[in-house]
C-alpha cells in the first residue's frame, strides 16, 4: 500500500494530465465549458484563501470578477494592451481594490465584512452600467474583445489555446496558494481564524494580515475575472450580480472551507448545476429556472450540518478508510 | 443645479415642492426599510448574527398574500393571517433549521443564512413565476389630508411602520414577555437561571421578526412590485439603515432605516441619479464603517478577553 503522501501526488498528477489531455478529447464547446471550469476554480481558491483559511466571509467576490473581466476587456480592446500582460495587471488592479475596501471592513468583525460585501454584490452591476463610466464600460450593453488565437502557428483552436493558458494559470495558482498556505502567513491566516486574541497577542498584526488576504484573495478573482473575459469574448453588467458570488461561495462550501484541491469540485459543480437545470427546462417548463437555487439552498444547509468539510473533506475521510494511515 | 432644473421642467413643479416630493417618498420606502432594520437587530442583539434571509422571507410572505387576495380575500384579512403565519413560520424556522447551528461559528450560520435565502426565492419563483406583478394597498383613493407630496399608499405605509414601531416599542417596554425576551438577549446564563427559557425566546424572536418582515413586504410590494428579487435592494437599504444607526440598538435601526430612505431618494433624484441608487447604500455601509464604526446611536463593543 503507497503513503497517502503519496497517493495524494500520484492524484495530482492524474487529475493534471487528464486535463492536459482533456481539451484533445473532447468537442470545442466542452473545451469552452472545461475554461470556464478553470476560471471558477481560480476564483474559488482565491475565496477559500479569505473564507476558508481566514474565516472572513464576503458574498460579493463578483464583484472583483468583474472588476477582472471589465480590466482586461477595457485594457485589450480601448486601449490595445496585449492580452497576456492584461491579465496581471487587472489582477493588480483587483488587489488594490480588495485592500482598499478591505480595509475599513476588516478592522471589524466578520460580520461587517459579510455586510458590506453583500453590498457591492448587490450595487456592482448598477455600478457598472452607469452612464458616467458610458465611454469605458459601454454602460449597460457592455465590452466586447477580440478572443486571442494561439500563437507561433500552434495547432490550438481559439477555444484550446483558451483553455491551456487557463490550465497553466490555475496549477500556478494552485501552487502559489498551497505555499502561501503553508507559510508564516498561512499560520497567521488560520490563527486569526482559530484564535484571533491568541493570534494577536503572539504579534500577528490581525488588521493588516486580513486585509492582505483579502487583497490576495480579490487578486485570484480578479485574475478569473480576466481569463472569463477572454474566454467568452465579452463583459456585461448583468452577469456579475449577487448570484455570481453567492455561487462562489456555494463552490467553496461544496468543495470544502479551507480546502485547496476541492476548488476544482465547487467548480465544477457550480458550473454544470445550472446547466444541467437549463437542459431540464424541457421537462419543466419554467420552474427549471429555480432549480440551481433550490438546490445551492438546501446544498449548503445540508453541507453544513452534516458534511462542514465538502467534497474534498469526505473524499480524505475515504482515503484514510481504505489508505490507512 | 441644472439636473434639479431639468427635473423640475419635466414634472412642471417648481424646485422646491420638488425636492419636498421626493423627500417625502423617501419617508415611505424609509419606513419600510426602518421596520426590515428593526426585525434585523432583533436578531443580531439575541445572536450576534445578521440574518441574510430576512428579505426573501419577507418576499415569500407578501407572495403568501398575494395569493390569499388573488382568492378573494379581504386585504385586511388576508394581511392578519399573513402575519400570523410568519410569526409562526419564523418560529419553526428557528426551531428546525437555525437551532441546530447555534454554538457553530458565524461563518456556518452566514451560510445557512445565505441557503434559506437561496431556498425562499428559488420556491417564490416555483410556485409564483418570475413575472412582476401588481400588488394591491389598502389606502386607495386621493392623497390624505388635502396635501400633494405623498400618496395615498406611501402616507399609509408610513403610518404602518409608525404603528409596528410603536407596537414592538410596547411590546418590549412593557409586558414581561418583552422583559424575558431582552434579559435572555442580554445575558443567557442569568436569565435561564431565573426561568426563562432562553430557546424559546430566540425562537420568538424569529417569529416577530419574520412577522414584521412580512408587514414590510406587503408595505413595499405596491411600490416596488412584486417579484422573487424586489427584497434584495430592499434588505439592503435596511442594513444600511441598521449600520447607520447603529445595528445593536432598535431605535438606531429604525432611525437609520427612515434616514437612509430620505438620502436613497435625494441622492437618486439630485447627485448620482435613480440607476445607480443601490451604490448609495453601498457608500453609507463602508463610510461607517470607516468613520463611525458603531454607527450614531450604536455603542462602541468592548470584548472581554
Amino acid at each position: 500500500m503507497p503513503g497517502p503522501r503519496l497517493t495524494r501526488a500520484i492524484a495530482t498528477l492524474a487529475v493534471f494530465a487528464l486535463a492536459v489531455a482533456f481539451p484533445f478529447l473532447a468537442s470545442g464547446y466542452h473545451v469552452y465549458q472545461g475554461a470556464q471550469v478553470l476560471v471558477l476554480a481560480i476564483a474559488l481558491l482565491g475565496l477559500n484563501l479569505l473564507t476558508g483559511f481566514n474565516g472572513q466571509i464576503s458574498l460579493g467576490h463578483g464583484a472583483f470578477f468583474a472588476i477582472g473581466g471589465y480590466g482586461a476587456a477595457i485594457l485589450t480592446a480601448k486601449l490595445g494592451v496585449p492580452y497576456l500582460l492584461a491579465v496581471p495587471l487587472a489582477s493588480l488592479v483587483c488587489f488594490a481594490a480588495g485592500f482598499l475596501f478591505g480595509f475599513p471592513a476588516l478592522r471589524f468583525g466578520g460580520l461587517y465584512l459579510a455586510l458590506a460585501t453583500f453590498a457591492l454584490a448587490v450595487a456592482a452591476p448598477q455600478i457598472l452600467a452607469w452612464k458616467g463610466f458610458d465611454a469605458w464600460t459601454g454602460g449597460s450593453s457592455g465590452v466586447s474583445l477580440v478572443k486571442p488565437h494561439a500563437p507561433f502557428a500552434l495547432p490550438l483552436t481559439t477555444d484550446q489555446w483558451l483553455y491551456f493558458i487557463c490550465l497553466v494559470s490555475a496549477a500556478l495558482l494552485y501552487v502559489a496558494a498551497r505555499n502561501l498556505v503553508a507559510s508564516r502567513i498561512g499560520r497567521a491566516l488560520i490563527a486569526l481564524r482559530d484564535q484571533p486574541i491568541a493570534a494577536e497577542t503572539m504579534g500577528v498584526n490581525a488588521a493588516l494580515t486580513k486585509t492582505i488576504c483579502f487583497g490576495i484573495s480579490a487578486l485570484y478573482a480578479g485574475v478569473a475575472g480576466a481569463l472569463s473575459a477572454l474566454a467568452v469574448g465579452f463583459v456585461s453588467p448583468e452577469s456579475f450580480g449577487l448570484a455570481l458570488s453567492l455561487s462562489f461561495l456555494v463552490g467553496i462550501v461544496v468543495g470544502g472551507l479551507a480546502s485547496l484541491g476541492g476548488a476544482l469540485f465547487g467548480a465544477l459543480f457550480i458550473e454544470f448545476v445550472p446547466s444541467l437545470a437549463d437542459q431540464m427546462s424541457g421537462n419543466f417548463g419554467e420552474g427549471a429556472k429555480a432549480l440551481p437555487g433550490a438546490v445551492y439552498g438546501v446544498l449548503l444547509i445540508v453541507a453544513m450540518a452534516v458534511m462542514p468539510g465538502g467534497a474534498a473533506g469526505a473524499v480524505r475521510a475515504i482515503m484514510r478508510r481504505t489508505v490507512g494511515s | 443645479m441644472r439636473l434639479d432644473v431639468h427635473l423640475c421642467a419635466l414634472v412642471g413643479t417648481p424646485p422646491v415642492s420638488a425636492f419636498l416630493h421626493q423627500l417625502a417618498s423617501g419617508l415611505a420606502l424609509g419606513g419600510v426599510y426602518a421596520i426590515m432594520a428593526l426585525a434585523l437587530v432583533m436578531i443580531f442583539q439575541a445572536t450576534q448574527l445578521v440574518n441574510f434571509a430576512q428579505g426573501e422571507m419577507a418576499m415569500f410572505s407578501t407572495y403568501f398574500a398575494w395569493r390569499l387576495i388573488d382568492l378573494g380575500w379581504p386585504y385586511w384579512r388576508a394581511f392578519a393571517v399573513t402575519v400570523i403565519v410568519s410569526f409562526f413560520g419564523g418560529i419553526a424556522l428557528e426551531r428546525i433549521v437555525v437551532r441546530p447551528f447555534a454554538n457553530a461559528p458565524a461563518l456556518a450560520s452566514v451560510i445557512v443564512f445565505i441557503g434559506l435565502a437561496l431556498i425562499f426565492n428559488a420556491l417564490a419563483g416555483w410556485l409564483y413565476g418570475y413575472s412582476v406583478t401588481d400588488f394591491p394597498t389598502p389606502f386607495d383613493g386621493p392623497p390624505w389630508f388635502g396635501q400633494r407630496y405623498l400618496s395615498a399608499h406611501e402616507s399609509g405605509a408610513i403610518l404602518v411602520s409608525l404603528v409596528v414601531l410603536a407596537a414592538v416599542y410596547a411590546f418590549f417596554r412593557f409586558t414581561s414577555l418583552g422583559l424575558a425576551m431582552r434579559a435572555a438577549a442580554q445575558n443567557p446564563t442569568s436569565s435561564r437561571l431565573l426561568g426563562v427559557r432562553v430557546g424559546w425566546m430566540l425562537a420568538l424572536g424569529w417569529g416577530l421578526a419574520a412577522a414584521i418582515g412580512a408587514i414590510a413586504g406587503m408595505m413595499a410590494a405596491p411600490i416596488v412590485y412584486l417579484d422573487p428579487n424586489m427584497m434584495a435592494g430592499i434588505l439592503l437599504y435596511a442594513f444600511a439603515g441598521a449600520v447607520l444607526g447603529g445595528i445593536d440598538n432598535p431605535f438606531g435601526a429604525a432611525f437609520g432605516g427612515f434616514a437612509v430612505g430620505v438620502l436613497e431618494n435625494l441622492m437618486g433624484a439630485y447627485v448620482v441619479g435613480s440607476e445607480v441608487k443601490l451604490s448609495v447604500a453601498l457608500a453609507i455601509i463602508v463610510g461607517v464603517l470607516a468613520w463611525r464604526p458603531s454607527g450614531l446611536f450604536g455603542r462602541r463593543i468592548v470584548a472581554r478577553v
